[in-house]
């Protein structure tokens, strides 16, 4: 039986549009991040110290927590904490309805994707209305991100044209990207101004000063975090870090390892509402600090390693298979590789656990992130996961991969390896034999010949050379 | 929400992993810079992301404010008066287009900002040389809004305050502690790569950020 | 750390052939060994090596394969280097057998062990510094490296080094020649639709450069390019390194 991912994947393939965009788009970044480091060495250092603060960041992770909360209330910022996906839209939902607010506007957030805040409010009837340009597209679209940095990489500029066409006919139609670009300015220049809550994620937050840091280019995250009264930010609680001087070294590779920028545009740091004296800035900032999951991760010392995860995208624009299928055949929130190791973490190896087979274990990923996380050797270890019997697995969806068939063959397989005089009979015996294998391998066939078994083995031949055996 | 609070945290106190991993490494600035270099990549690198440079003196610097007011057709220009540098674009008010100043809370200037201002003034408190930005840090005096919502930002740097790094500015002082309500790295204007990764300038922040070393 | 010492040369290693070429391969084996004999080693094949255990490892199955990477440990106790002609098979011994044994009452055994291993190129320039004497026409060759030569062994640029001393070969590396081919042992069979995809694209890249031979350090990956190129017709030989060199360096007579 074909699976959904399966099925998802052969369909973004057979697409030739969404093939062209994604390659192009994915070499582009590539290109980018390799010419933003000018020397291998930096690189090098650089990661080093970068995986030493997140590392550190992670250890400390419930100390910084409450250092982080104590400061952000001294700073009067309000904190809200979510288990669930569903205590954090109720706290988002609470705070809109103690505004009367029918509108929300939003800044980039993957922790609101993961919670789907916009479906859950629509239900109550608020809208929530994307600003980053790329967002804004998906949304007009009715997708879902197809990328955490870059939503809309599987679209070109044509079919963006035609969408903004359809939704607002009054405009001009335009393929010219700067063009495109000042059309979504103008048409959500007003929702700025009059949006009484904005909503935002955070890149770090910093636990010594109690201070939240959004990074960004359009400015649209500056408008939800500044002009509205209300300023609402979601996120994961693995983003806090101990101090100050941790955030130089990691905004610098956080851009430079995402789209090859020395850095963003803007580097907003928000460590208080508007204090008397102040003209403008919202009146009220709230952080809704959600966990759904994470600390599950946080139990298993090597699996903890995901959650030092900066949210670069670098091993997805380096995956092999992203580049291929693209970000919604995943069927998640986070697509690619880190999406593939974190996924199964948070939701079930029962759920997503086909994930990490989603990956040829290459290792492009864990060469190019940027916190040394080691995403495939984590992929190997959920593997281990899925098919464990025993109870000392905290994954959620452990053993859901066992198929008492398949570790059957596994077996089979370990004993004939284990048994050298066997080993040689059986394979002596198939190349004698010259065994087809089996009819399963169509899989395989489809695109490749067949290879043959030689005619005698490597044992045989080395012993017919009088090559030593000890 | 206190339960959630409590869970979560007890979840992450049980299973807490306690030894600590080695300190920083020997990361560090990898530039040494003087100040004339600092200056030009400074400027190479806001010129590299759409940024206009004006080079000035502490005498001169009026006389590029006012020739970049005529030469964008500025309709008005808004600043603080009481800033160490506004009071002396209104001290010559007549050389400049009309000026603005808004010393009401937001709520009472926010349309005429998003409809009316073509241009803010405001102080930069220091800047990074080697990503090319600025520090802004907002005050009562230069609200928040002002480097954001107008279509032209202009900002004004002592040389002197160009940092070599980020993390030289936070090492030596030159961010403000404990850090203020808000505080800003800006480099460049506005600009998006949603669009096939080929950039457009100027979406939803402002469309020209104009910088004035002195 | 290796026993050897940095002026002397090893006389003597072990060779870990691998299933693959024990099975479907062996030619690359011999080549390995004659290359071997050839820069003055003596080479040892325990006969009953069988597996190194990555497919089990790969696929979740850590009990087996830490039951047959086991059985491999006793075959190699003489401190000499272990020479594996596959980067794929190299690594999971050199740097995944630390983790299949961690806690395990051998763990310091196959850490050992795994500091003699070897991948073969690598060998052949840094440890051998083999001289080689191109006996060939002309030829244009494309050089594919496996991701494990590229990234944990490190070893991504010996064969164009290897390359050099033949005179008569132009070595050429095919456009993103860092994406993998996507072999992925069971990916191939798992995912079979991006595994044709990836080794599709790749096909495109080699045909590009215009060579008439394919080699590669790893056998996986030219087992899954070259079987791509053949079902596609296309006229494109594929050759383990050792077995090219071999065959480069015996004088033909006229």
């Amino acid at each position: 039986m074909t699976s959904e991912f399966r099925r998802n994947a052969t369909s973004a393939l057979q697409q030739d549009d969404v093939q062209t965009n994604l390659n192009r788009v994915v070499h582009k970044l590539r290109e980018h991040r390799q010419a933003a480091w000018i020397a291998a060495d930096e690189w090098r250092q650089l990661r080093r110290h970068c995986q030493a603060i997140r590392e550190n960041a992670v250890r400390k992770l419930p100390q910084l927590l409450e250092q982080l909360e104590t400061n952000l209330i001294r700073n009067g910022i309000q904190v809200h904490w979510a288990e669930t996906a569903e205590q954090a839209n109720h706290v988002v939902l609470s705070i809109m309805q103690r505004h009367d607010a029918k509108l929300i506007i939003k800044g980039k957030s993957m922790v609101s994707e993961e919670i789907a805040l916009n479906h859950f409010l629509m239900q109550h009837g608020i809208q929530a209305l994307e600003t980053d340009l790329g967002e804004f597209i998906i949304q007009l679209a009715g997708e879902k991100p197809a990328h955490i940095i870059v939503p809309a990489l599987h679209k070109n500029r044509r079919q963006i044209a035609e969408l903004l066409h359809r939704h607002f006919p009054g405009y001009a139609y335009t393929e010219d990207v700067d063009e495109l670009a000042q059309l979504a300015r103008k048409i959500l220049r007003d929702h700025f101004q009059f949006a009484r809550v904005g909503l935002t994620g955070v890149n770090f937050m910093i636990a010594e000063s109690g201070t939240l840091c959004l990074v960004e280019n359009e400015g649209n995250g500056r408008m939800c975090s500044t002009i509205p009264p209300v300023h609402i930010a979601v996120t994961g609680i693995e983003k806090v870090v101990e101090k100050l001087s941790d955030i130089p070294p990691l905004l610098s590779i956080l851009t430079r390892s995402a789209t090859g920028q020395p850095i963003t545009t803007y580097f907003n740091m928000i460590s208080a509402p508007r204090q008397p004296g102040e003209k403008d800035g919202p009146r009220e900032v709230h952080v809704v600090l959600l966990d759904n999951g994470r600390s599950t991760s946080y139990r298993d010392r090597e699996l903890a390693a995901t959650l030092r995860c900066i949210r670069c995208a670098a091993c997805i624009n380096h995956c092999p298979v992203y580049q291929h299928i693209g970000g919604h055949a995943y069927g998640t929130v986070i697509p690619g590789p880190i999406g593939s190791i974190l996924e199964p973490q948070q939701r079930g190896l029962d759920r997503y656990g086909e994930l990490t087979q989603a990956s040829t274990l290459c290792g492009a990923c864990t060469e190019v992130c940027p916190v040394g996380i080691p995403i495939a050797d984590i992929l190997n270890r959920l593997r281990w996961d899925a098919t464990r019997q025993d109870a000392d697995c905290s994954t959620p969806g452990a053993g859901s991969g066992y198929i008492p068939a398949q570790t059957a063959l596994w077996k089979l397989w370990a004993w004939q390896c284990t048994h050298p005089g066997a080993y040689r009979l059986s394979t002596r015996l198939a190349t004698r034999l010259r065994v087809v294998l089996p009819g399963y391998f169509d899989a395989w066939t489809n695109v490749r010949t067949m290879p043959k078994l030689a005619k005698t083995t490597l044992h045989e031949r080395l012993k017919a050379l009088g090559i030593d055996h000890e | 929400m206190n339960n959630a609070r409590d869970n979560i945290l007890k979840r992450l106190h049980d299973y807490r992993i306690s030894e600590e991993i080695p300190a920083d490494s020997d990361y560090a600035s990898h530039h040494d810079w003087n100040t004339e270099e600092r200056i030009k990549r400074f400027s190479d690198r806001m010129k590299a992301v759409h940024a206009e440079i004006l080079n000035a003196t502490a005498d001169s610097w009026l006389n590029e404010l006012a020739s970049i007011c005529s030469r964008k057709n500025l309709r008005n220009l808004l600043l603080s008066p009481h800033s160490q540098w506004g009071k002396q674009i209104a001290a010559q008010a007549e050389r400049f287009p009309p000026l603005k100043y808004f010393s009401q809370p937001f709520e009472a200037w926010k349309n005429e900002l998003f409809t009316d201002v073509d241009a803010a003034f405001t102080g930069a408190y220091a800047g990074i040389a080697d990503t090319g930005t600025l520090i802004i840090q907002p005050s009562p005096d230069e609200p928040r809004s002002w480097s954001l919502v107008p279509p032209v930002h202009i900002a004004i740097l002592e040389q002197h305050r160009i940092c070599t790094t980020f993390t030289e500015a936070v090492a030596r002082g030159s961010i403000e502690s404990p850090l203020p309500s808000n505080l800003l790295l800006i480099s460049g204007p506005s600009k998006s790569t949603d669009i096939e990764q080929t950039l457009a300038y100027g979406i939803h922040g402002p469309q020209a950020l104009i910088v004035i070393l002195v | 750390m290796s026993e050897k010492t940095a002026t002397s040369k090893p006389d003597t290693v072990y060779l870990f052939g691998t299933c693959l070429i024990d099975l479907l391969y062996p030619q690359a084996g011999v080549a390995t060994v004659k290359l071997l004999q050839h820069a003055g080693v003596r080479i040892i094949y325990p006969q009953a090596q069988t597996c190194c255990g990555q497919p089990a490892w790969n696929s979740g199955y850590r009990e087996q394969a830490l039951a047959v990477a086991r059985a491999q440990l006793e075959l190699f106790p003489k401190p000499i280097p272990i020479i594996v002609p596959s980067a794929s098979c190299a690594r999971m011994m050199k740097f995944q057998y630390a983790r299949l044994f961690a806690g395990q009452p051998d763990e310091a055994e196959a850490r050992k062990v795994a500091s003699r291993v070897y991948e073969l190129s690598g060998f052949l320039v840094d440890e051998l510094n083999i001289q080689l004497h191109d006996s060939g026409a002309p030829l244009r060759v494309a050089v594919h490296t496996s991701c494990s030569a590229r990234r944990e062994m490190a070893v991504a640029n010996k064969i164009p080094e290897l390359l050099k001393h033949l005179h008569n070969v132009d070595a050429v590396e095919p456009q993103h020649a860092e994406e993998c081919c996507g072999f992925g042992g069971t990916f191939a069979i798992k995912q079979p639709e991006i595994s044709a995809a990836m080794v599709l694209e790749k096909c495109r890249h080699i045909c590009a450069t215009g060579a008439q031979q394919l080699v590669s350090q790893d056998y996986g990956c030219l087992m899954n390019i070259g079987s791509a190129l053949e079902k596609q017709g296309v006229a494109l030989a594929h050759q383990h390194i050792a077995e090219f060199l071999w065959e480069r360096i015996q004088d033909r007579d006229p």
